[in-house]
């Protein structure tokens, strides 16, 4: 017989203690079980990365990953980075952009945007456009062909690379 | 699509993950990363009764200098085989290779074992195994032994691991002076499979070829050597005629299957072009050579 599992997951901070059956993935367990619907599910099989979330501070595809797995884990949803305002550059850049249209893909995106710009950020390079596109290579937008997105994530990560220069020059 | 239910277990030794396959009444398997077994399960194209979740074993972890070889332990992310410094210093290729290995996020948790047990003909770490003349270590209840990556694999998704053991470790000879390695594919998109990979070793004294492996991905049931073109650049320089002689002897090697939308002669010319390509990169010493 096949019965839940108790998991004991950190989800935006909080502590969140469940039940689950083992084939439900993360991705399933933040909708349904804790109603975060910002994670969004389209292929259930890595493709299109509308799922990505931080597990552990790294972007994972919450659909290729199930909620058992995360026991003892943080995970970190395009809500929780949103609230905290680790996105809000982001997101005044997608804003100010257009760098969405429908909007299903975009809390992936900006999930693996934003651990791309730490990246940058941490060894104190300004992206090209061309390696702004490789990091995006794992997620879909059927909407804005990709242009606008680029566009939005080089002003954020111009404004970081800059910003670490004034720093240094002061 | 949803996975067909499953139970689950996690387990924190290999002796209690193979004691688990072994007493699993059902269909088992090992859960590492997950990257390939999960979409498996949700397309319903598998539906074991049970998966075994070696993903929090200490002991699979863990890149190590032993003796001669570099030990890779089955667990290691992708992530960490593309940032390790060891692995950068000591077997270079597949630092190359992690970089093409599917996206970011794939890469946070898909692992060296699970790409090499799942053995995919387009997944580029097993053509660097054997271009790398790599060992795989195996554990199954009796004990432990070592594979030859030239040995390993047999067709497609098939290899010598038997059911209910694994793979816990690879372990790289390090390489001679004068080693050189690239490894290149070409892919409609960054991050799909290859059309064509290639993973290539020489080593390369004063201005001779002393030996060659090419191992090639996508063109065949397993990871495919290429004995022609090798012989075509052994014992002499590595110029353009060479090249132009190993390209031309690649034919022999390679018969790459029609495939939907892409025709088997097409897959033979990129094939030759990598070949081409690579080759001639590895012409400067700046291009992987190790030192002295």
């Amino acid at each position: 017989m096949i019965e839940p599992q108790p998991i004991a997951v950190t989800v935006n901070g909080a502590r969140v203690r469940r039940f689950v059956e083992p084939r439900v993935s993360l991705a399933d367990f933040l909708r349904r079980d804790l109603g975060l619907t910002g994670t969004h599910l389209g292929c259930e099989v890595g493709a299109c990365g509308a799922c990505i979330v931080n597990l552990d501070g790294r972007p994972v595809h919450a659909c290729l990953m199930l909620a058992v797995q995360a026991d003892g884990m943080r995970v970190d949803t395009v809500e929780g980075l949103s609230d905290s305002g680790e996105l809000a550059a982001l997101q005044a850049a997608f804003h100010a952009r257009n760098a969405l249209q429908c909007g299903f893909c975009t809390p992936g995106i900006l999930v693996v945007a934003q651990d791309f710009l730490r990246a940058c950020r941490a060894a104190g390079r300004m992206p090209s456009r061309a390696s702004i596109r490789d990091a995006l290579s794992g997620n879909y937008c059927r909407c804005t062909g990709y242009e606008a997105i680029v566009d939005a994530i080089e002003s954020v990560a111009r404004s970081q690379a800059e910003a670490a220069l004034g720093e240094d020059a002061a | 699509m949803k996975a067909r239910a499953f139970d689950y277990r996690r387990v924190a030794s290999v002796a209690e993950a193979l004691d688990a396959y072994a007493a699993c009444e059902g269909e088992a398997r090992f859960l590492a990363g997950g990257q390939s077994l999960l979409p498996a399960l949700n397309l319903r194209l598998d539906a074991p009764d049970l998966l075994i979740d070696i993903g929090r074993i200490e002991a699979l972890r863990g890149i190590t200098l032993e003796g001669d070889q570099l030990r890779i332990g089955a667990l290691t992310r992708h992530a960490e085989t593309l940032a390790s410094e060891l692995i950068a210093a000591h077997a270079p290729l597949l630092t190359q290779a992690a970089a093409y290995m599917a996206h970011p996020a794939i890469r946070n948790l898909g692992t060296m074992g699970g790409s090499l047990a799942l053995s995919d003909p387009a997944s580029e770490l097993p053509a660097c195994m054997r271009a790398l003349g790599a060992e795989l270590e195996i554990t199954g209840r009796d004990g432990t032994r070592r594979v030859a990556a030239d040995d390993f694999f047999l067709d497609l998704f098939e290899n010598v691991i038997e059911p209910g053991a694994m793979l816990t470790a690879v372990r790289v000879p390090l390489p001679a002076p004068g080693t050189r390695m690239r490894f290149e594919e070409i892919a409609r998109r960054r991050g799909d499979y290859a059309l064509v990979g290639l993973a290539a070793q020489l080593v390369v004294t004063g201005a001779t070829v002393e030996s060659a492996r090419l191992a090639f991905c996508s063109v065949g049931p397993t990871p495919m050597r290429a004995p022609k073109a090798e012989a075509a650049l052994v014992g002499r320089p590595l110029d353009a005629a060479a090249i132009a002689d190993a390209t031309a002897a690649l034919a022999d090697d390679l018969a790459p299957d029609e495939d939907e939308g892409f025709s088997a002669a097409a897959r033979m010319q990129l094939a030759r072009v990598l070949l081409g390509r690579v080759l001639s990169a590895l012409m400067t010493r700046e291009h992987g050579e190790m030192a002295a």
